[in-house]
């Protein structure tokens, strides 16, 4: 019992770290809010869609940026869009504020700016995505130490 | 634009009218200048030339001028000059011949006759006799021809020896010619040798030699020293062959006859008798010696005006002479004046006229600058008022979304579970974050309003209830500072209209929000009415001022106050009971009929509602009142330092109002009061529409109350109908009594004989009438007609109060005089609410909230929706949400796959669909599915086959936007392609809920 309450204030503390620091904001607690008895894996589920996402966009993104000249901003810019989205979706804050200025450079159509960003943007994604492994390891301690996992405000 | 250049050009006068054109048309472009704004760099170099062209115009001018004056001088010298000469000539030949007659004399008397019939006596005193008929010649005398071998003989003969000039008897000669006969003027010259001198010589060889007169060159005469020529003539001895040779005419010469010409007084005199003597200068020269001019007359020395001589020919008839007479004026050519003025004041007028159009010229590139400067400042602070709204606009609209996150985590905290003081101030930040919200969305309302882009709803709304919930909010407050807050709705409005609630809602919030902030006694009283109903009001208004000036004065006393609502005097008098009880009175006939049939203004499409909300605050300072509706203006600066505020609310609520279709004013009278007005125009609604719709938004008022039969017991009327109003909503029949003895005397008339009077189920008494009559003993005798137990239900008793003391309210109900305490401002819900616990009829209620949550899974359980959205985590948020609330959820990924999947038929409820997309956005999608249904429709509508198809309406699957920017153009735009609403992604529960709630009924 101890154990699981003290995995309990580990998981706390550090989901209200996330929150402090910015890398999720109430729409990941929102989605927490979703998983329930009938889709117990839902946040996983759909944080994972979402790195995969990432992943393949960011990829895109940097091929794209490859090119010394000619640079396709428009398939940036959507890419950009659609990782913004879905960084939007499950609250990734940090992310989607990344993406924001990193739109504002592909509108200027600047190609350095935009190599900025988007190493900012993979630098976030991977700081969210250890952060978010690091957070359903823990849960899934908790569970395995039969507790429940609290909800954090 | 050439056009527009031609147009400014044209003149001046034009130019206000272009510019006024131009204005219209001009939005920042760069304009057409006009030829003297092009030119302005020239202007002064214009001027310049014209000075120029003008200095050279006038001295041409002059120049003109001066030359023509000086050919008529010239003229005029030349004709006076020619005439002295005519006439000298004319003078001269005369006497020219009187000495040719003279000679003629000599030769016939002295020569043909023997002895001569002339001698030196006879001949001066013929000459002396004749002399003014040669006024010019000083004097005439004869000289004889004598050959030197003749001399001896001839001085022998006159007894003298003949002598020279210089008076010196002559040396031997050829030839001499002494003077044997002279005039007495000259008689000195008598045996003078004529031959002697040099000049007399050669005259005298000429003389005889031609036969004519002939003068000598002209020199200083003996006797006068004036200038003079000698004339001299040939006497003949013999008679002369008539074409004599010169040797025949010397053999034949016997003398000569001569005379001085005194040329000086001859042309002295001339010009004395001619005009103009002083005028010119006249000088006669001999020219023979054509290299040698000898003057005859005339000063040598040059003075006169040597620019301009004329010369004369004269003729004295001697052809070896030649004479010339030359003109000049006296004086140099006078400056001339007026060819001097003529040309400077041509110069001074071009001048002038010139200066004038450089001036004109200045002054419109002045004005065309400042208009331009103006013009440009016009833009800006256009620019800087668009700039203004959008900044409003946006920082609103950014304001608005962290403070929605702060009000629903603020909900969401007030839903766990908190200690009381946890609670408490929970539910202030959540109280001062609705305040803030609703400050902002003011802000954004303006800003909107400015840019033109509010629009009204147009849904059925119950205006009653709206008007409870606005004064339920300021109950709070209102009850704290003893203001009695009511409202009363004239039966004659609809129950339910047409038109935008929350508009409706912001408006009266605005008003009554002011009365309460200014207000600190007596009352705030909001009435509707039907427009049509003001004018019985008015009559009564009017007859109120004329037999009201006793009122007005009358102090507030208990005795006499003023027919208000709380008795405190309002700045109208509209509302005051005088009129307020026609139009109750006029409604109650109304209302009466129209129990049984249809209101006849029922028919028409629109109602005009009047709603004034009176109170009896600070009012408004007079200079203040004509810019109270305008924004950001308060009274004055202490206003906002006293009450708060912006400032901003009497404005957006006249913006509103006019939305609407009506119109604001008000009236106020400082210390006393201010009552606003407003008009507005509503829809009806049709009773089927609204009987739906009534559930979802208004609470129903409980209809238990129904029939049931109350006394309101107040003293002011106007209050007393307000409670009335309230108790007729419920149902409830109303009376009022006077007084609590009026009412307790009712009820025990009615006690004992059951007639035709109402059998009251409650009383209803005012705080103040109880306090009055507590002490007259009447509770307890209330009390006692109360315990004597009646066959009957007793009436239950019911204070109504504004604010009560704990005290108040313990001894109340101790005296039991009371069952309960309704507190102002009375709501029909609340009322209700104090009747059921009075009564004990139940009517259990749900939270709101729950309700809510629950119906949002009502609504949603079971449902099929379909989620279309490009992104696939967005997708799966969107999935998980609505599955939450029960619904299957299929996916689809482009609006391709979306068309495919709504393929008719389906099986689908609702669709929830991204906008952004790529390949087919929403919009695209939205609208293609649509025309499929619509074509689905049209089959089978024209075939009529599947009549009794498991879908009674149409094909219409509701579809609702999903998107992250919640503009309005962008909902404008959902609509406009066929989609059913929006809702903000991500989901918010209750955003969800409105949006879902439209299409699925429970």
């Amino acid at each position: 019992m101890n154990i699981v309450n003290q995995l309990q204030r580990q998981f706390i503390d550090f989901s209200t770290s996330l929150h402090r620091e910015g890398f999720v904001d109430d729409q990941f607690t929102q989605l927490q809010k979703l998983q329930d008895e009938n889709s117990p894996d839902f946040v996983v589920e759909v944080v994972s869609l979402f790195f995969e996402d990432c992943e393949k966009l960011i990829n895109n993104m940097a091929r794209a940026l490859e090119q010394t000249q000619g640079v396709d901003f428009k398939q940036v810019d959507a890419s950009v869009h659609q990782l913004k989205g879905s960084s939007s979706s499950i609250g990734a804050m940090r992310v989607k504020n990344a993406c924001i200025s990193f739109r504002s450079f592909c509108e200027a159509q600047n190609r350095e700016g935009c190599l900025r960003c988007l190493q900012q943007v993979t630098h976030e994604y991977s700081l969210l995505k250890n952060k978010l492994q690091t957070l359903f390891t823990l849960e899934q301690q908790i569970l395995a130490a039969g507790g429940s996992i609290p909800v954090v405000d | 634009m050439g056009l527009k250049l031609q147009q400014s050009q044209h003149q001046h006068q034009h130019q206000h009218h272009s510019v006024a054109v131009k204005v219209n048309e001009q939005t920042g472009t760069k304009r057409g200048y006009t030829f003297i704004q092009a030119n302005r760099a020239w202007l002064p170099k214009f001027l310049l030339l014209w000075v120029m062209v003008m200095a050279f115009l006038s001295t041409w001018i002059y120049k003109k001028m001066d030359a023509d004056i000086k050919v008529r001088r010239k003229e005029v010298l030349s004709s006076m000059c020619d005439e002295r000469a005519r006439m000298l000539q004319d003078q001269f030949s005369v006497s020219v011949n009187h000495v040719h007659a003279l000679a003629i004399l000599i030769s016939t008397f002295h020569y043909y006759k023997n002895p001569s019939a002339i001698d030196q006596e006879t001949f001066a005193e013929y000459t002396a006799r004749t002399a003014f008929e040669r006024p010019l010649l000083s004097g005439v005398a004869y000289a004889e021809r004598v050959v030197h071998s003749e001399r001896g003989e001839f001085e022998k003969q006159h007894g003298w020896t003949i002598k020279t000039m210089q008076r010196e008897p002559s040396p031997v000669r050829d030839e001499y010619a002494p003077v044997i006969l002279s005039q007495e003027t000259v008689s000195y010259i008598e045996s003078l040798d004529m031959m002697s001198g040099e000049e007399d010589r050669e005259n005298i060889l000429r003389a005889r030699a031609t036969g004519k007169a002939v003068l000598t060159s002209p020199f200083r005469l003996l006797g006068s020293h004036h200038l003079g020529v000698v004339l001299t003539f040939p006497v003949y001895k013999s008679k002369l062959p008539t074409r004599p040779t010169v040797e025949e005419r010397i053999e034949a010469t016997a003398g000569y006859l001569g005379g001085a010409f005194d040329v000086e007084s001859l042309v002295e005199n001339l010009l004395g008798q001619l005009a103009g003597k002083q005028a010119i200068l006249v000088n006669v020269y001999d020219i023979t010696n054509s290299s040698d001019h000898l003057i005859m007359y005339g000063h040598q020395n040059q003075d006169g005006d040597l620019a301009l001589l004329y010369e004369s020919k004269l003729d004295f008839g001697d052809p070896f002479r030649k004479h010339t007479m030359i003109c000049r004026y006296q004086q140099k050519a006078p400056t001339s004046w007026t060819a001097l003025t003529t040309a400077f004041l041509f110069f001074v007028i071009c001048l002038l006229v010139g200066y004038i159009l450089y001036g004109a010229a200045i002054h419109i590139v002045k004005v065309e600058d400042d208009f331009h400067e103006m013009q440009e400042l016009k833009v800006r602070a256009e620019a800087a008022d668009v700039a203004k709204s959008q900044f409003l606009a946006t920082v609103s609209h950014e304001i608005r979304t962290p403070m929605n996150g702060i009000l629903g985590m603020l909900a969401l905290l007030l839903d766990t579970d908190l200690s009381s003081t946890q609670r408490d101030y929970a539910q202030t930040a959540q109280v001062c974050g609705k305040a803030l919200i609703a400050l902002i969305n003011e802000v954004l309302d303006r800003a909107k309003i400015e840019a033109g882009k509010l629009e009204m709803e147009t849904v059925p709304f119950d205006l009653r209830s709206i008007l409870d919930d606005v004064l339920s909010l300021f109950s709070e407050k209102s009850r704290n500072k003893g203001v009695e807050l009511a409202v009363f709705v004239s039966d004659k409005v609809p129950e339910m209209v047409m038109g935008d609630p929350g508009r409706f809602r912001q408006i009266i919030t605005n008003l009554v929000g002011n009365s309460v902030k200014f207000t600190e006694r007596g009352h705030i009283f909001v009435k509707v009415h039907l427009a049509e109903n003001t004018k019985p009001v008015v009559d009564a208004k009017v007859e109120t001022c004329l037999n009201g000036g006793s009122d007005g004065g009358v102090p507030i006393s208990d005795a006499h106050q003023f027919k208000t609502l709380s008795g405190y005097e309002a700045a109208d008098e509209r509302n005051s009971w005088d009129s307020f009880k026609h139009l109750v009175s006029y409604e109650e006939s109304r209302y009466d009929a129209s129990i049984n049939m249809t209101v006849p203004g029922e028919t028409s499409q629109s109602v005009t509602l009047m709603v004034s909300v009176e109170d009896t605050g600070i009012g408004i300072p007079l200079i203040a009142q004509d810019r109270v509706f305008m924004p950001f203006m308060q009274a004055d600066s202490s206003t906002s330092r006293n009450y708060g505020g912006t400032g901003i609310g009497l404005s957006i609520t006249k913006c509103l109002v006019e939305l609407m279709g009506g119109h604001i004013s008000f009236v106020s009278r400082p210390q006393v009061g201010s009552t606003f007005t407003f008009t507005a125009d509503f829809g009806r609604c049709k009773k089927a529409s609204f009987n739906d719709t009534k559930k979802s938004n208004t609470e129903d008022l409980p209809s238990s109350f129904r029939g049931l039969k109350a006394i309101v017991v107040d003293r002011k009327p106007v209050r007393a109908a307000v409670t009335r109003y309230h108790l007729k909503r419920l149902g409830m029949l109303a009376e009022v009594a006077g007084s609590v003895k009026i009412a307790a005397s009712a009820c025990g008339k009615n006690g004992s004989s059951c007639g035709s009077k109402i059998q009251p189920d409650i009383i209803l008494v005012e705080k103040d009438l109880w306090l009055s009559v507590e002490d007259g003993g009447l509770s307890l005798r209330m009390l006692d007609w109360k315990q004597n137990g009646q066959a009957f239900k007793l009436p239950k008793m019911v204070l109504l109060a504004t604010n009560i003391t704990n005290v108040e309210l313990e001894k109340a109900k101790a005296a039991g005089f009371v069952d309960t305490v309704i507190m102002k401002p009375m709501r029909a819900s609340m009322v209700a609410a104090c009747l059921q616990q009075v009564l004990g009829i139940g009517n259990k209620k749900q939270a709101g909230k729950d309700v809510q949550n629950g119906s949002l899974r009502s609504l949603l359980c079971g449902k099929k929706i379909l989620v279309v959205d490009d992104n696939m985590v967005n997708r799966r948020v969107a999935a998980g949400a609505l599955k939450k609330f029960g619904a299957a959820v299929e996916c689809a990924e482009s609006g391709k796959v979306a068309l495919k999947l709504l393929q008719i038929p389906h099986s689908f409820d609702a669709c929830f669909m991204d906008i952004q997309m790529p390949e087919m956005d929403g919009f695209e999608a939205t609208r293609q599915i649509r025309m499929m249904e619509s074509q689905a429709n049209e089959q089978m509508n024209g075939s009529g086959i599947d009549k009794g198809f498991a879908r009674k309406g149409e094909w219409h699957v509701p579809i609702l936007a999903m998107t992250a920017d919640v503009i309005h153009a962008t909902y404008d735009e959902c609509l406009k392609c066929g989609m059913d609403g929006y809702v903000s992604k991500p989901f918010e529960e209750e955003n969800l809920y409105q949006a879902v709630t439209k299409f699925f009924k429970v």
